[in-house]
């Protein structure tokens, strides 16, 4: 080897993946100060980036990661998991039962009411469960859809069936949301209730401009970002409610 | 001897309800480093690692066990810290709008601030390495810590980036040259 040694290789040969045999390469680096002293570079550089610190996550992590993840995952034999609609038609039973233990009560609570407490608390964890599983499943619908690659005709039928049934579950939740003055949660399912209506009413075959029309109003609203954070804090507030109940009965 | 990952995923697809808990016990921690280290943050990583797993169990049937589902599972996680990423920049964006004009629809939502507890050996160096390391394009910045980090081999991140092996090969030489321009006046 009589060339010099481009810096690509000597990369390369600092990862171990050199293109040209590494004990010709060490031979040439032994006997080039040229090259010697620009692998001497590489290396000092490439030694000084050391890794950043990240979090532990511990031996227990898959079982936290695992518990999070929808329950149909855990149940559902096989397949595409998300094709199953054996939830659908519990959409808008949940949102009515939901609503209805919901009647006359401000949610979310502020402060403590000792009177019928154990009440209050079975009305507020039932209400949170439902909510938490309406907005999982709309996340999936607008998962898929904002992740759809466009293609110039892409079926749309099962999003939009799963659409369809969310809709009237949302409607309820928005109303009772609003009613209730949370605010914050009647807005986001206001937007999600206007993108859902959108897919309800387009043709079970959309064009690459359709879906792209689609996916540019779930991102032109941040609705999936909204949609994912309000349903991790349900979840948050799903376990405390957990949590306060166990605590009742200690 | 342990089950590889390819049975695994026999087993899931022949109706095993509790195959899918094996890949997520396996592989959670590393998506979560490479989640991490992809946006920078541990509410991110988190939803991220999630979602990761999520889209994995939808997209099983699409696994083709001549790539190892550790690369296949990257590829996912990768490609899903890239969306949110960008979504969030876009939201950042639209934030930022909202409020010059006063208006906050999601004041009560939590923040995504990044961890303040990163280290390096070298207050200095650290500052123009995060500055270099921002300063690569997030294709560069994924393939040179896939390769520098976690030690993945040049043909494994082309697969997690869908990238040739020449341009993943470019993305790294690009990532290097950069930190080099920006490193080495110090460490001359």
């Amino acid at each position: 080897m009589t060339d010099h040694i481009q810096e690509e290789q000597l990369i390369l040969h600092y990862y171990g993946e050199a293109e040209i045999s590494a004990a010709a390469l060490e031979r040439h680096l032994a006997n080039c100060g040229d090259c010697r002293t620009r692998y001497q570079q590489v290396v000092r550089v490439l030694n000084s980036v050391e890794p950043e610190a990240i979090p532990e996550r511990g031996a227990g992590y898959g079982g936290q990661v695992w518990e999070k993840l929808p329950a149909s995952i855990k149940s559902r034999p096989s397949g595409r998991w998300f094709a199953s609609r054996r939830w659908v038609p519990s959409a808008v039973m949940a949102a009515l039962l939901a609503v209805a233990f919901l009647t006359g009560r401000h949610w979310p609570r502020e402060t403590p009411q000792p009177v019928a407490a154990g009440q209050g608390q079975v009305r507020e964890r039932i209400l949170l469960v439902a909510v938490g599983d309406h907005l999982e499943r709309s996340q999936m619908v607008l998962v898929e859809l904002a992740n759809s690659p466009a293609s110039d005709l892409f079926n749309i039928a099962l999003e939009r069936s799963l659409a369809e049934n969310l809709v009237e579950a949302n409607r309820l939740y928005r109303q009772t949301a609003a009613a209730t003055g949370n605010a914050p949660l009647a807005d986001v399912l206001d937007d999600l209730e206007r993108v859902l209506i959108e897919i309800v009413h387009s043709p079970e075959t959309i064009s690459r401009r359709q879906l792209e029309e689609i996916q540019h109003r779930i991102e032109e609203r941040g609705l999936l970002f909204k949609v994912r954070v309000l349903g991790s804090q349900i979840r948050g507030r799903e376990s405390t409610a957990t949590r306060e109940k166990n605590a009742t009965k200690l | 001897m342990e089950e590889s990952d390819a049975l695994v995923v026999a087993r899931i697809r022949s109706g095993d309800r509790d195959g899918f808990r094996i890949l997520v016990d396996r592989h959670s921690r590393s998506v979560f480093r490479l989640a991490y280290r992809m946006t920078g943050n541990e509410f991110d990583a988190e939803d991220v690692v999630q979602e990761t797993f999520l889209r994995a169990y939808k997209q099983l049937d699409a696994y083709e066990s001549r790539s190892s589902f550790h690369t296949w599972i990257y590829r996912i996680c990768a490609n899903y810290s890239l969306d949110l990423i960008r979504s969030r920049q876009r939201h950042e964006d639209k934030r930022a709008r909202q409020d010059a004009e006063g208006v906050d629809p999601l004041h009560n939502f939590p923040s995504a601030a990044p961890g303040q507890d990163r280290i390096f050996f070298n207050a200095e160096v650290k500052q123009k390495l995060d500055f270099a390391l921002n300063e690569l394009s997030r294709q560069e910045r994924t393939a040179f810590m896939l390769r520098h980090f976690d030690g993945m081999s040049i043909e494994d991140i082309g697969v997690v980036l869908g990238l040739g092996t020449s341009a993943t090969k470019n993305s790294i030489f690009r990532a290097v040259r950069k930190l080099r321009e920006v490193l080495e006046p110090l460490l001359a």
